[in-house]
């Protein structure tokens, strides 16, 4: 074996420890919920094994799977941005509301208008505008959400954890007010008072989704739908986004580095500002394609999680378990997405509350967190091993224009960074405030 | 209807009661925050308490082997304990393991969130009340007009928060405990060289902010509200963690804000009482612009504590 082959062995070894922290939680949430169970008098075996068929037993399981993944991907993309921004967004729930709000509002003026002549001979393309449209208006409308808390952060220094959180509790109250209000179903105004906005015509639907296998095609009889397409789809953009174009490494640089990335002339307010927008976006996608896509129509039961089910909250336990990397938040997306739905069946099988789940995510959270110790010891270790001998890592290829001293330890993937940025959960005041831009 | 059907003696009163849960809970993360420690997980903390208080009253009551006040202390203690087991598991999280502290505080939650909700569930099932701690009327004073109701017509837990404020203020401020405390806060390097042990204190401000967030949850499902539910709380946690920043960290300040949105949510309630013709939503959401307002004004004039949710790494 020559010395290139064991240079390449090790930085893969090296890139395999990087999912310890991810590893090293699944099993203490494993272990942890098994002695819950066992407490509760149910038997951890057949509660995994009946999660388990709830979530990928049936094709219409598997389906539904999805249909509670997208959401949590949706968002978690946006976490993921914001975290490695070093902005910590917990306002997942109020940003995907407002961009259910907005999009759902377009969506039903569009539907309502009447397709222009031209259009009309071309069957589908006012669709594909409706559709469209909607999409971009949940967008910004989670992106302004979203940005609100990064422009207060930058220029007032209110910590981002405080604000999105208030901004999540204002976005429910807005809610409710809109449905029982101006965006209440004429339909149903005076007879009841589950507030919900009328059904949303076909043409401002998104398109149920089946795989061309078989007959009938695979989940053809399903709610999978297309939002699911495009939360991969943008996994991979923003993974392009962040590592391989000069913004995504001028916001890294921001979340690794805040003082650096001043000093190397980086405007760190904007990156701020521009981390929490695109955050606050996906959530915001989030929730106009749950209503364009499954719902057809935005509804609550008047709780906070009434109408997102909480999805803005497992975004976060996504994007952390997928390692801070969009393309890991898919596969991530999909176990939680498994969770809950498998979770409903074992309720309904041995008679254990599926609130199991949002116990064991916090745990998994927890663990993640915790667990990033051994990470951080490990890139220490490499530091020193760098000094000696020649580097494993190629440098950074993405910096463009922004060559600076930084020089961040990213390679190609970018989960052989730790998870987190340094201190920069504590809204101090100061932070935006020696920009030198 | 005048100002007059708006601030009524009971609003007022409702507002001091309303403020338990906040003081309990917010005094308890200025002392994790003062020594460094940014504890997110308080609300989850608060239903596991809220809980663990209302279910300890609820089998001594349903049992009826427990003399009722007997009874609502072992509630009390119960939720201290479990209060105290969350804040210690959050330090060993965020000193021993040098979590990051804004997201292991979210798991904390989360945890507490899911797990109330499950026990509940399991043990309990359907929302049931207890007799919870009763107004305490005192002599004479309670038969004052107004002022009798405005003060001295609520249940202990009420004054003992109260009591609680100065009794904060006095060891952060004046005692050798507190003056750790500060020290590692501001400077854990220097209280390091001095032989203070950062992660000792650490430990003891983050077990006492979770006992306090278990008291803070105990108040409300055996004191306030008398029962428990799913997400009893409803985020009275965060706010209690904004109410430290836009306190500045000083427990009369911080206390100050506690009443401050407490009044601003008994008005809310008076409001709808009343039926003023102004929607319930914006009333609803009222407390929760004030406080990002007051946090954009906050932390503008504050000097937050300089190791917060840094973790310390002895230097070689």
């Amino acid at each position: 074996m020559n010395q290139a082959a064991g240079t390449r062995l090790a930085a893969q070894l090296n890139r395999l420890v990087d999912f310890a922290p991810v590893l090293i939680a699944l099993l203490l949430a494993l272990v942890v919920s098994s002695v819950l169970l066992v407490a509760l008098n149910a038997d951890p075996l057949a509660a995994f094994g009946f999660m388990l068929e709830g979530a990928v037993g049936t094709e219409n399981a598997t389906a539904e799977t999805l249909v509670k993944a997208t959401p949590i991907l949706f968002v978690g993309i946006g976490i993921t941005v914001a975290f490695r921004g070093g902005m910590i967004n917990i306002g997942g729930e109020g940003q995907m509301i407002a961009g259910a709000l907005a999009g759902t509002t377009v969506a039903l003026v569009l539907g309502d208008a009447r397709v222009p002549a031209e259009m009309a001979k071309t069957p589908g393309a006012f669709d594909l505008i409706i559709v469209t449209s909607a999409l971009i208006g949940g967008f910004l409308a989670g992106a302004l959400y979203g940005g609100l808390a990064g422009f207060l952060k930058a220029y007032f220094g209110v910590n981002e954890i405080l604000s999105t959180i208030m901004l999540n509790q204002i976005a429910v109250q807005m809610m409710n007010f809109l449905l029982n209000g101006i965006l209440l179903d004429p339909a149903v105004a005076g007879f009841n008072n589950i507030p919900k906005t009328a059904r949303l015509v076909t043409a401002a639907q998104l398109p149920r989704l089946a795989l061309p296998l078989g007959d009938p095609w695979i989940f053809a009889r399903t709610r999978l739908h297309w939002g699911l397409v495009l939360a991969i789809a943008l996994a991979v953009v923003i993974y392009i986004f962040l590592w391989r174009t000069s913004l995504g490494y001028r916001i890294r640089a921001v979340g690794e580095n805040e003082r650096a990335s001043s000093y190397a002339g980086i405007h760190v307010k904007r990156q701020m500002m521009l981390s929490m927008f695109l955050a606050g976006g996906f959530a915001g996608l989030a929730g106009v394609v749950q209503v364009l896509g499954l719902q057809y129509r935005l509804q609550t039961d008047g709780s906070p999680a009434g109408f997102t089910a909480a999805a803005g909250f497992n975004g976060i336990v996504a994007a952390l378990f997928g390692g801070l990397n969009p393309i890991g938040a898919i596969p991530a997306s999909a176990f939680f997405g498994g969770l809950l739905v498998g979770a409903q069946k074992m309720q309904r099988e041995i008679g254990v509350p599926a609130s199991l789940i949002t116990a064991v995510n916090g745990l998994i959270v927890v663990f993640v967190v915790s667990s990033e110790i051994f990470i951080l010891q490990r890139s220490k270790r490499r530091v020193s091993l760098q000094e000696t001998n020649t580097p494993i890592d190629t440098p950074d290829k993405s910096g463009g224009s922004e060559d600076t001293p930084l020089n961040p330890p990213v390679g190609t993937g970018g989960s052989d960074t730790p998870l987190y940025p340094p201190d920069k959960s504590g809204g101090r005041r100061d932070s935006g405030s020696e920009e030198a831009g | 209807m005048g100002l007059d059907d708006i601030f009524t003696a009971s609003v007022f009163a409702s507002a001091i009661r309303l403020a338990t849960p906040y003081i309990f809970a917010a005094l308890g993360e200025t002392f994790a925050q003062r020594s460094g420690v940014l504890n997110l997980g308080v609300d989850g903390i608060m239903l596991m308490g809220a809980f663990g208080g209302f279910y300890a009253v609820h089998l001594a009551q349903t049992a009826g082997v427990m003399a009722e006040p007997l009874g609502l202390l072992m509630g009390v203690l119960v939720a201290l304990i479990v209060g105290g087991l969350m804040g210690l598991a959050m330090a060993f999280v965020s000193v021993t393991l040098k979590a990051k502290q804004g997201i292991s505080g979210i798991g904390v939650y989360l945890f507490g969130l899911g797990l109330s909700e499950l026990l509940f569930q399991q043990w309990v099932g359907t929302p049931k009340s207890v007799a919870g701690f009763p107004r305490i009327s005192f002599p004479i004073l309670t038969d004052i007009p107004i002022l009798g109701e405005i003060f001295f017509h609520h249940n202990l837990l009420v004054y003992v928060a109260f009591a609680l404020v100065p009794l904060s203020a006095f060891v952060l401020n004046r005692t050798t405990f507190g003056l750790m405390i500060r020290a590692v806060g501001q400077n854990p390097e220097a209280a390091d060289a001095m032989g203070v042990s950062v992660t000792r204190v650490r430990y003891a401000t983050t077990t006492i902010g979770g006992m306090l967030a278990g008291l803070a949850g105990a108040s409300l499902s055996i004191a306030l509200i008398n029962l428990f539910q799913q997400n009893l709380t409803a985020g009275q946690g965060f706010i209690a963690v904004a109410l430290v920043y836009f306190g500045g960290w000083r427990p009369l300040t911080v206390a100050a804000g506690a009443m401050l949105f407490s009044f601003v949510n008994a008005l809310q309630l008076q409001i709808k009482v009343i039926g003023a013709d102004i929607p319930s939503e914006f009333a609803v959401m009222a407390p929760y612009v004030i406080t990002i307002i007051a946090l954009v004004f906050a932390t503008k004039r504050q000097e937050q504590p300089t190791a917060l949710t840094k973790p310390y790494e002895r230097g070689e």
